[in-house]
């Protein structure tokens, strides 16, 4: 097709642009403004540049112990991640067969994913607090509580990261050609050696996806965490509770460093994929290519 | 499961035993429906013990009785009558619980409007306009990217905009279209939808991008040969057509602007009363069974407007 663009084209292009402009506008001010200098205010104009109020965050001597509360998400989040990972690829593979309540944990991913996150934050709060008072009341009354942030805030965490990641493999199934499998198995592999050398290479680029996934929603997971997690906070929870409190730019600055590392962790992956795509491509099959 | 080397043994079973070489002796096989459970089993434990006995223990609690301390299991309506109290006496003007949900359901409104127009335009520029693999692949890239960041990190980002000496305020008073800074831009209700929009779009760019890659072209060419316009082909063609991926998208909306409780809490300065923020009001008040009751509320409502919605279209064919 050589005829020129339809005007609808431009139409929706500068619509478009428009759109990815009000997405990533906002979130560039605030990068911008968390290098303020030491007098800077909550908007622009700038008041000079420095890294004052990244390096104050750092020093521990800001609004919050972030070091503590960066360390838990991070903990969190790679828990959650390697667990998001591990279990999605697993039902993964159960569902490409038949068996027997494949629609309960069906409609238990969709259920978890679109019940409102304060009614599951809520309800993960109950059931340990009843826990720890059967604790207290027939074992141990000294006991104090079994939440925390690898209890009852790693399971809050799940609820929300396994649907994606359960999803992500439908997809990816989806499109896997089950033949390469069954001639591996064909040809005397073991069910175990047909995942390692031949399902788990194809599906690898997409199983980095799930991880991504699994790490940058945990991280930045506030709803489910607000109730669920303990005495301890996480790292967003701590930023939220500054948002009522905000009078100078520490708050930009907080903001800036959290997104780093999502932006890290989303270059790392998306790297990662990338390369990984290559290499398939590159070396994947010799199909076609004669004899070597 | 039923890989051709099944088949082989049942059609000649001496080639199979030949091929055999190569292979260990066999040993005693799992049965598939053990391997299943095996690899369906911890994700269903995780969901049975973090989602679904919690949503249990929501609604037994909410039954139960609470004085200022703590809970008393023991049978109560209370959660639900503190809830509505004063319901009937006030009519017909509405009482709190009444006013708070015509809050909520007004905000769900415009969100789903307006998230659902710009999801709409932007999918169907992604899908029918951008015609390379590559520029598809990236555009969605960028779209989804924010995806992947801190939401109140996104909501904080409108006060160096939306403030009192916001870009917008003084831009607008520099220009002179206005004497004095606007009041409404920032901890009102015109704030918690932009953030709302801004936050929530993506859900429903994605599964209406899903179902519109999936139009084959040609049923759209067909439309402009057969004489239609551009906008009876969008209508009769291509909204039909898209129809799961708007319904599932709308879903999602809806359901995240029911509960939510942080983006109006920061968007709104903690001032307006919505569906998710009674139930954190009462959690923090320590009234378990009220935050239950109005949890078991907001529940069936959500799985109201939910069942309404996907009578419209098959969720579970579409994936």
């Amino acid at each position: 097709m050589t005829e020129g663009r339809p005007r609808s084209f431009y139409v929706l292009a500068i619509f478009f642009a428009a759109y990815v402009l009000f997405l990533y506008g906002p979130m560039i001010a605030i990068y911008i403004l968390s290098f303020q200098g030491p007098q800077g205010g909550l908007t622009f104009p700038m008041n000079g540049v420095s890294t004052y109020w990244l390096a104050k965050l750092f020093q521990g001597t800001g609004i919050v112990d972030l070091g503590a509360a960066f360390r838990r998400s991070l903990l969190l989040g790679v828990v959650v991640m390697v667990v998001t990972v591990v279990l999605s690829v697993a039902a993964g593979m159960a569902f490409r067969r038949k068996f027997k309540a494949q629609s309960i944990l069906f409609y238990s991913a969709i259920a978890s994913l679109i019940v409102p996150s304060i009614i599951t934050s809520l309800g993960i709060s109950l059931e340990f607090r009843i826990i720890d008072d059967l604790i207290k009341g027939y074992f141990n009354e000294n006991f104090e509580t079994s939440m925390g942030l690898l209890t009852s805030g790693l399971g809050a965490h799940l609820t929300w990261t396994l649907p994606f990641g359960l999803l992500i493999m439908f997809a990816i199934f989806n499109r896997f050609d089950p033949r390469l499998e069954e001639a591996a198995r064909d040809l005397g592999a073991t069910p175990w050696q047909a995942f390692r050398h031949v399902v788990l290479p194809i599906i690898l680029p997409s199983v980095i996806g799930i991880g991504l996934f699994g790490f940058t929603l945990s991280w930045d997971e506030l709803a489910r965490s607000s109730q669920a997690i303990g005495a301890v906070n996480t790292l967003p929870l701590d930023l939220q509770g500054l948002t009522t409190t905000v009078t100078n730019p520490d708050i930009y600055a907080l903001g800036t460093v959290i997104s780093a590392v999502s932006f890290a962790v989303i270059t790392l992956a998306l790297g990662t994929i990338h390369m990984l795509n290559k290499r398939q491509a590159a070396k994947g099959s010799d199909a076609g290519k004669g004899l070597v | 499961m039923d890989t051709s080397e099944d088949i082989l043994q049942q059609a000649s079973p001496d080639l199979v035993r030949g091929s055999g070489m190569a292979r260990r002796t066999k040993p005693a096989r799992l049965s598939p429906s053990f391997v299943s459970w095996l690899q369906a089993g911890p994700m269903m434990l995780v969901f049975l013990a973090f989602f679904l006995i919690p949503l249990v223990f929501v609604v037994i609690v909410s039954f139960w009785d609470y004085n200022e301390y703590q809970l008393l299991p023991a049978f109560s309506g209370r959660g639900y009558t503190d809830t509505f109290e004063g319901c009937i006496a006030q009519l017909p003007d509405l009482c709190t619980i009444g006013r708070t949900y015509v809050m909520t359901l007004k905000l769900c409104f415009l969100v789903w409007a307006i998230t659902l127009f710009i999801g709409f335009w932007v999918a169907y520029f992604l899908a029918f306009h951008v015609k390379s693999k590559t520029w598809q692949m990236g555009l969605s890239l960028l779209c989804t990217i924010p995806f992947w960041t801190s939401n109140v990190i996104r909501m904080i980002a409108w006060i160096p905009l939306l403030g009192r000496n916001g870009l917008v305020n003084s831009g607008l008073v520099k220009t002179g279209l206005i004497n004095q800074p606007l009041e409404w831009l920032l901890f009102s209700e015109f704030s918690v939808v932009l953030a709302l929009v801004h936050l929530f779009t993506f859900f429903m760019v994605v599964p209406i991008f899903n179902s519109m890659v999936r139009i084959d072209k040609a049923l759209i060419e067909a439309a402009y040969d057969a004489g239609a316009t551009g906008f009876q082909t969008l209508v009769n063609v291509v909204i039909p057509l898209a129809k799961p991926g708007i319904v599932i998208g709308s879903i999602f909306v809806i359901t995240i602007v029911m509960g939510d409780f942080i983006t109006i809490g920061v968007m709104g300065g903690q001032q307006i009363a919505a569906a998710g923020k009674i139930i954190e009001t009462r959690v923090n008040a320590l009234q378990f069974p009220a935050a239950a009751a109005n949890a078991v509320i907001l529940l069936a409502i959500t799985f109201l407007i939910i069942t309404m919605m996907s009578r419209i279209v098959d969720i579970r064919k579409e994936l």
